[in-house]
């Protein structure tokens, strides 16, 4: 079957660290005796060793599959000449969330487009809860000959417009979008990287609420702009260049609470873009004072609207007790996307007591909102798309099965970008590694072709996995997953064990 | 309009040098001296300011680094690695963790709320406080604004019998006599904890800084001396053992507190006797029986009483029970009986982080105490070596007054604000209104239940992903 219309993915692009030394889960380190028979380099499955001019050295440890490789160098060696041990740097990376396998699995989907081999747990963090207890299900009577078909035919793409009304009509090409990140609390850099990737892969990224740079008019088509409390940089002119708008009323991190961007990082760029002074901290008040009851809420839709009549309104909410009756309120005020943002995610400076403790995660309120909307009849006409914590092509799975359409991403990008979650974004000249940083010298640490197919590279393995999911549970689309909690068990409540 | 409070706070610098998680570790064998050494291009220019703390052999440059891992990538003969410090790891306890401790030692250094970036890395849920989230406002119901004072929300809690109603004669003034209660303006009293190697200064100095946050500090009744005369009003004598008869209470002293015995109502009646206008607290362990001797006491006319946990926010007699589910049982059982608001409502054991504040309020609490969080203000590492008479690493006993009390006034500080921060949230602002609000409140065990029991079956021959 072929489409004339079809959409073309790129292609992945080995796309190396900037670093010199990635860091991996083992080491490998060869002794003196090493008598250059070339044994390791004829057997390693990753290329960790090479040979040039009659010698063997170690040039890619970080691929070293330590323990877990089926052709164990130091076991081959006859001379014995190769130690494999665990990286003492790889354990002191990480966290319950995005463990130090995570990271490294993350980055080895940004270099190479495809998933990690065995040894990188790249599904699940150690967070003892949600996504990290949820597994899917895969089971062995599932429809046969769905494992032979191509990859292509396999549908991941997402409508965004379920209304029958006169604004676009958007589909994208994975059920995934980039989340807001202003400029300001990243480097414009990162921000072009980002909108690039995403215009390659027929999908969006978001502004956040720092305003709309002009190195991000190219892509226009591709840019979600967003309307925040602060109201940084919010103009008439930016609000029509967009097919999509995004009023973010409470962020996951911060809910609550408004925006907050530390004196640091507000240099004479980014105070000119929000209208700000240079060095004074920001912070975008919350609540929206003209926002306290739906009809409020539906003048601010009305108004963007009004603007740009064929804009997809979203609505970014958090997740408080009643999120379900948030969401059914934006239907009503004319919503075409409710954004419900889990309080675990976030990337910009927050409190930390807000990050751990106010608001639901978003494991708990997708199935909330998505039984709510069914029981008003209102599923099939809205988006629902969630974020919060997701990090994985696991995670877009569960959290599709627990009821969204979609996913929106924004760690995963950065991480895609060899950030190493220090949390010090927020803190001084910014993130020392150039991705989160107002910096213009630290800012140069990326190029943004690099960075560009980083991402890309990360989301081409992303939508490779998901297909391999659909596959095994007998699907031909994602819509299909929607809301199937019977494709998933939580570990705590299994009746019997595996 | 009252005068608004508020907290200030400055840098108070620590002592001595932290416990880092982690450690830098440089080798100069096989070093190229390269023209443009990764050690010269820190950003942090942490390599510039290392030194050797030679009492503690702890390498300053740990405490300095900010885990970018820039120098560690791109070392050419890869000299640089980062290691965990097990030092880290071997600090405080199952609660008091070592990550509890570095955020209460960076808050009482600061008077900062902590803030980070990158999300939020911690587990999704624990144990106790840590299985509660508290809810938030938008669209359908406002919030306030508190941060900055843009909006204010008053932390004020009273402590005694509130009148039930006033009464006015003709000329409206107030009948009898006025409500006799005491004002604290945030719902945090001070605990002398009970272990650390404590000196008069020490107490002084958490005197000091109780009086200059306008609340009260619990201290044994034997150690009331080592105070200042004049501190009277802010001290709270805590009669320790029971059986022990109270002496040495201080003039200006508004309140005591006796442990519970079963003759304790008449010990009350006792104390008022010689001192018609203290409060007496009546201090009940958290344990079997609690609920019953609460309502006793209450129909008794006892208008204060703590609820005493064990040091890990459990019950003192079942460490299976948290500390929330306590304070929640006692409340709910005053209110069946329709006199919870006659009460005050104390609570303690092992608060450790802001959030267990607002929690424990959320559950049922009027006020909470903070014992441990300011002894790791002045630098414990919980390491217990003073329970086994060995010295302090950190010496708290050789502190000043005057930085105990600013290391106190910028971990209360901190926390002000972080309750302030979740308040706001909530579209709260007046902690009062807060007390039992679990409606406002989301608890893991429900929520998890509610949301993935139905997902537990799985048939045979299935592979899970």
């Amino acid at each position: 079957m072929s489409n004339p219309n079809v959409f073309k993915f790129p292609e992945a692009v080995r796309t190396r660290s900037r670093f010199r030394n990635p860091i991996g889960k083992f080491r490998v380190t060869r002794a003196g005796d090493c008598i250059a028979c070339g044994k390791c380099v004829e057997i390693c499955p990753q290329g960790v060793h090479v040979e040039r001019r009659g010698h063997v050295f170690v040039e890619n440890n970080y691929l070293c599959l330590g323990t877990d490789c089926p052709e164990a160098c130091y076991k081959a060696c006859p001379v014995y000449a190769i130690s494999v041990r665990r990286n003492p740097v790889f354990d002191t990376l990480g966290d319950f969330r995005w463990t130090n396998e995570l990271l490294a699995s993350t980055w080895y989907m940004a270099e190479f487009g495809e998933r990690p081999p065995a040894g990188l747990e790249y599904k699940v963090g150690n967070s003892g809860g949600g996504f990290d207890r949820l597994r899917l299900i895969f089971r062995k009577h599932d429809r046969s000959g769905l494992e032979d078909i191509p990859d292509d035919d396999i549908d991941v793409s997402l409508e965004l417009n379920r209304r029958d009304d006169n604004a676009h009509r958007i589909k994208i090409e994975v059920p995934v979008y980039g989340g807001g990140m202003s400029y300001g609390s990243v480097s414009v850099t990162t921000m072009v990287s980002r909108t690039r990737a995403a215009s390659a892969l027929g999908t969006f990224s978001c502004t956040g609420e720092g305003g709309y740079p002009d190195e991000l008019k190219p892509y226009d088509d591709h840019m979600i702009t967003q309307v925040a409390t602060g109201l940084f940089g919010v103009k008439e002119e930016t609000i029509q260049r967009v097919r999509i708008v995004e009023f973010k009323y409470a962020q996951g991190a911060k809910p609550g609470l408004g925006g907050h961007l530390l004196g640091d990082k507000v240099t004479p760029g980014v105070a000119r873009m929000r209208e700000a002074v240079v060095g004074y901290p920001l912070f975008s008040p919350f609540p929206f004072h003209s926002v306290y009851s739906v009809e409020d809420h539906k003048k601010h839709v009305d108004w963007i609207k009004s603007v740009n009549p064929r804009a997809l309104v979203s609505v970014k909410v958090s997740t408080p007790t009643d999120v379900d009756m948030v969401a059914v309120g934006s239907y009503y005020a004319g919503a075409h996307i409710i954004h419900l943002d889990g309080s675990y995610g976030g990337t910009g400076a927050a409190p930390d007591i807000a990050k751990k403790n106010i608001a639901m995660p978003i494991e708990y309120a997708v199935p909330k909102v998505h039984r709510f909307l069914q029981e008003e009849g209102v599923r099939d006409k809205m988006t629902l798309i969630a974020s919060g914590g997701i990090r994985t092509p696991h995670d877009v799975a569960k959290i599709i099965a627990l009821g969204a359409d979609g996913a929106c991403t924004g760690t995963a990008d950065l991480v895609a970008l060899e950030c190493v979650r220090c949390q010090n974004c927020e803190s001084g000249r910014g993130c020392a590694r150039g991705i989160a940083t107002t910096d213009p010298e630290l800012a140069e640490l990326i190029n943004v072709d690099w960075g560009t197919q980083r991402i890309i590279n990360m989301y081409l393995a992303w939508r490779r996995e998901l297909i391999r999911i659909l596959k095994k549970l007998g699907m031909k689309s994602i819509k299909e997953l929607v809301g199937r909690t019977d494709c998933m068990v939580h570990l705590d409540y299994l009746k019997h064990q595996v | 309009m009252p005068s608004k409070y508020m907290i200030h706070t400055k840098t108070v610098p620590n002592r001595f040098k932290t416990v880092s998680k982690s450690g830098i570790i440089a080798w100069e064998e096989g070093c190229l001296k390269c023209a443009v050494c990764v050690k010269k291009m820190c950003v942090y220019d942490v390599y510039d300011k290392r030194g050797l703390d030679s009492r503690h052999m702890i390498e300053s440059i740990d405490n300095l680094c900010m885990n970018c891992y820039r120098c560690v990538q791109n070392c050419p003969k890869e000299l640089i690695h980062k290691s965990l410090n097990p030092e880290f790891n071997a600090m405080g306890d199952s609660h008091w963790s070592p990550s509890i401790i570095v955020r209460l030692w960076s808050q009482s250094q600061t008077g900062k709320i902590p803030v980070s970036g990158a999300g939020y890395p911690g587990p999704f849920s624990g144990p106790g406080f840590d299985s509660m989230w508290t809810d938030m406002s938008e669209i359908v119901r406002p919030t306030r604004d508190g941060i900055h004072g843009r909006e204010y929300i008053s932390t004020a809690v009273d402590l005694g019998k509130t009148p039930e109603h006033l009464m006015f004669n003709g000329s409206d003034t107030l009948e009898g006599n006025a409500p006799s209660i005491i004002d604290i303006p945030l719902p945090i009293i001070l605990k002398v904890p009970s272990f650390g190697t404590i000196s008069a200064n020490t107490i002084k100095g958490w005197a000091m800084g109780a009086r200059h946050l306008g609340t009260l500090i619990a201290l044994p009744i034997e150690k009331v001396n080592y105070a200042l005369e004049d501190m009277g009003e802010c001290l709270m004598p805590l009669v320790l053992s029971k059986g022990t008869a109270p002496g040495n209470i201080p003039e200006n002293a508004k309140i005591i507190e006796i442990p519970w015995t079963e003759g304790c109502q008449g010990i009350v009646e006792d104390i008022k006797g010689y001192f018609p206008n203290l409060f007496v607290s009546i201090r009940i362990p958290m344990a079997e029986g609690m609920e019953e001797k609460a309502l006793s006491l209450a129909r008794g006319g006892v208008s204060i009483i703590h609820l005493e946990g064990n040091s890990m926010s459990r019950f003192m007699d079942d460490t299976t029970r948290n500390l929330k589910d306590g304070i929640r049982s006692v409340h709910m059982k005053l209110i069946e009986e329709n006199i919870r608001d006659g009460i005050t409502l104390l609570a303690s054991g092992g608060l450790a982080m802001a959030e267990h504040v607002a929690k424990a309020i959320i559950c049922g609490a009027d006020t909470v105490f903070v014992d441990f969080p300011i002894l790791i203000a002045l630098e414990c590492r919980m390491c217990r070596r003073c329970i086994k008479g060995l010295p302090c690493p950190v010496e708290i006993d050789t502190a000043s007054p005057q930085w105990v009390a600013s290391r106190v006034v910028n971990l209360i500080g901190a926390w002000h604000n972080q309750l302030l921060e979740v308040m706001g949230a909530m579209g709260i602002r007046d902690a009062r209104r807060l007390r039992g609000e679990v409606g406002r409140a989301m608890f893991f065990e429900d929520m998890d239940r509610t949301t993935f029991e139905s997902m537990g079956k799985i048939e045979e021959g299935c592979k899970l992903e």
